[in-house]
């Protein structure tokens, strides 16, 4: 009977577990895939750089300072201040960006949000995604517009790299069935197209917003970089203490019948 | 060496007589069943886990600060320290994962603990003060962890708090000052942000401790049950430790303490696994809404509490009517209050009681994790993924609320007609524990 408890207990964690992974797929455009790895610290330093070059000017990383980024990314205090910091802070300060969050609440209608911790807030792919996912809409005030996150106040920094993406427009899933009921249905972006290629590939452009993509992780979380080299020595000492105290179990055990 | 030692000890015993023998009552001469099985690890990782909360908690209080107040535009100290303790903190990131790591796994083993009770009747005759005890650390341990959920102040703490204590308005006649009294203000703010670090680190873990002492007190005066259910106590008698012991009875010293010390070990590797790889557990342990700093404002997509809260949160949103709602949360818990008189059976192991109690504790435990799935809002996702797209949510989430609730409520009620009744035809419980020569 124990065994059948535990059993049903086990298939009860397994539903949870399935459930678990249900509920990462709720966006409404199927997320890309990343491909970030923060273990990578070229692309961490490619990705620094581009952050540095196209997002630090609006976006601050207020729990960032300059001098971890340097101690993390295997850079000198030098190049760092030189090659990274736009903003005028000092090497121990945090990246700030130099916007007024007044003047860009009038300019955007929105103030450009601290990226400090929106990879963990939304995850890599759906920053990635984002990234990958703007095209030119005339009707808004910027003049672009983003699927992933509709009608963004951001306009697209990084489109000399990207090219120019159009929207192709299409009707909805489910729409003929909707149009049969007498509903009408408003075509809504369905694709984009690259209209004007940029400086880099498509290949290319994957690339570098995935690089983006894995420094804001590891801006997210600095520390994973030293949980996930320590993880497999706790581990491995866990492992071999838990074999010692089954030893001396069945040890002092041995007389009780 | 060893004569310092003995000297050292016969200080201590000269001056303090009371200590040897209570530690010969409460481990070398607290003689405990044999055959605990795989249920009966959850005590003392229990404990482990209040000691980890305790230890890191301290170093935590040292370096957070819980001020509302705004230090970087839209962040507040709180906020901001949670961050510092993450970043700038020395080994932070590890003491804050081990704590929040640590509440889920409390109550992971919590509820196993409390599971074993209903399996095995650890709740029944003598052992109803343990129970009610436990119920009373259970009790405690969610006002110690929905408080401790609102420290980080991220938008989830904050609407957490908000939803969480209006439920209180539910009170009849005082209700809406009630809330303002709990909060300290109109909406959550700075007041409620002091009071709750207050209470959390000072307030509950005193009551939890005081708590958990009795409960082993308690246990530790009429002797631990085990998975038959058989009563060592007052079977026969007599081994090798002695004329007077149980004679299926062993010193929990040294026998369980190196037992536990492999529970501990093979434990530790898996919370280890999840301090170090996955701290988040994609968002179960902590949720990415918190990662956005609280905001009056926004709403987070959708507010729901921690996994922990999930299923008593399901029977809140299943039943339509606010006020009802609330009653039917509150009941959910305090039923298990109940659960010694509820059952009138004599027979205590799930293993010679009668093939109904089998079936219903099993949907009982099925109801409760298919409520927590509800609560935390995973069953649209279950739904369509079965039915497609055109799946009536809102109608098959409200379906299995209502056949779990009525599942939940149905199990307590079903055990007292069951044993009142007479209902139930038990197997012969044996005289003696199963594994013994």
């Amino acid at each position: 009977m124990t065994k059948r408890i535990l059993v049903c207990l086990a298939l009860s964690v397994g539903l949870l577990f399935g459930a678990m992974s249900a509920q990462a797929a709720e966006e409404s455009v199927p997320l890309m895939e990343s491909g970030a790895n923060i273990r990578d610290q070229a692309s961490l330093q490619r990705g620094a750089k581009l952050f540095m070059n196209y997002c630090a000017g609006c976006h601050s990383l207020h729990f960032m300072r300059y001098s971890r980024i340097a101690k993390d990314l295997g850079l000198t205090k030098q190049q760092v201040m030189e090659n990274l910091n736009f903003t005028g802070g000092r090497f121990h300060d945090p990246v700030v960006s130099a916007m007024p969050i007044d003047g860009a609440q009038q300019w955007f209608g929105k103030a450009p949000p601290d990226l400090s911790l929106i990879v963990g807030v939304r995850g890599s792919d759906w920053v990635y995604t984002y990234l990958n996912s703007f095209y030119i809409d005339p009707s808004r005030p910027v003049g672009w517009n983003n699927t992933l996150l509709k009608n963004a106040a951001m306009p697209n920094v990084l489109w000399e790299l990207q090219g120019i993406q159009v929207p192709v427009m299409g009707l909805p899933e489910g729409a003929k069935e909707a149009e049969a009921k007498g509903k009408k249905v408003k075509p809504v972006v369905v694709d984009l197209k690259l209209a004007q290629p940029g400086r880099l590939t498509p290949a290319q452009y994957h690339q570098a917003t995935s690089d983006i993509t894995a420094f804001l992780e590891y801006v997210s979380e600095p520390a994973a970089l030293q949980r996930r080299s320590i993880a497999p020595w706790v581990l491995l000492y866990l492992a071999a203490f838990s074999f010692l105290a089954w030893l001396l179990k069945r040890e002092y055990w041995k007389d009780v019948h | 060496m060893a004569k310092v030692f003995t000297r050292l000890g016969g200080w201590f015993t000269d001056r303090a007589p009371g200590l040897m023998p209570m530690y010969r009552k409460h481990l070398t001469e607290y003689y405990a069943p044999k055959n605990f099985n795989f249920m009966y690890f959850f005590g003392s990782l229990a404990i482990l886990v209040l000691v980890n909360q305790i230890v890191t908690g301290i170093f935590l209080a040292m370096f957070y600060n819980p001020s509302a107040h705004e230090v970087i535009p839209g962040i507040s100290q709180a906020f901001a320290s949670v961050q510092y303790i993450m970043r700038d903190v020395q080994w932070g990131w590890l003491i804050r994962y081990m704590h929040t790591t640590g509440a889920s796994m409390f109550f992971i083993v919590i509820y196993f603990h409390m599971f074993r009770g209903l399996m095995y009747g650890s709740y029944k005759k003598p052992r109803e003060l343990v129970w009610l005890l436990g119920m009373l650390i259970f009790l405690a341990l969610m006002a110690e962890a929905f408080m401790g959920y609102v420290l980080p102040w991220g938008n989830m703490s904050y609407w957490g708090a908000k939803v969480i204590v209006s439920l209180f308005s539910a009170v009849p006649w005082i209700g809406d000052t009630l809330v303002t009294w709990i909060m300290g203000n109109f909406i959550p703010g700075d007041a409620t942000l002091n009071r709750f670090f207050s209470l959390h680190v000072i307030a509950l873990p005193l009551v939890l401790l005081l708590l958990v002492v009795l409960h082993l007190a308690a246990l530790h005066e009429v002797g631990s049950n085990n998975p038959d259910g058989v009563d060592v106590k007052h079977g026969p008698k007599g081994n090798r430790f002695g004329p007077d012991v149980p004679k299926d009875g062993i010193p929990f010293h040294p026998y369980y303490t190196v037992k536990d010390l492999m529970g501990v070990g093979v434990f530790l590797l898996v919370c280890a696994f999840i301090v170090l790889l996955v701290p988040h557990m994609g968002g179960w342990f902590i949720e990415h809404d918190n990662f956005t700093p609280a905001n009056s404002l926004v709403t987070p997509s959708a507010i729901k509490p921690v996994w922990y809260f999930t299923p008593f949160y399901a029977i809140l949103r299943t039943i339509p009517d606010k006020g009802l709602g609330v009653l039917a949360m509150a009941l959910s818990i305090l039923v298990l209050f109940f659960t010694p008189w509820l059952d009138r059976g004599k027979v205590k192991s799930i293993r010679y009681r009668g093939l109904l109690y089998k079936v219903v504790l099993t949907l009982f435990a099925i109801a409760f994790v298919v409520l927590g799935l509800i609560g935390a809002e995973v069953v649209p996702h279950i739904v369509t993924s079965i039915g497609g797209p055109d799946a009536d949510i809102v109608f098959w989430q409200h379906f299995i609320g209502w056949i779990c609730i009525a599942i939940y409520f149905g199990f307590f009620a079903f055990l007292w007609v069951y044993t009142y009744f007479g209902f139930e035809t038990t197997k012969l419980v044996p005289e003696r524990v199963t594994t013994h020569d």
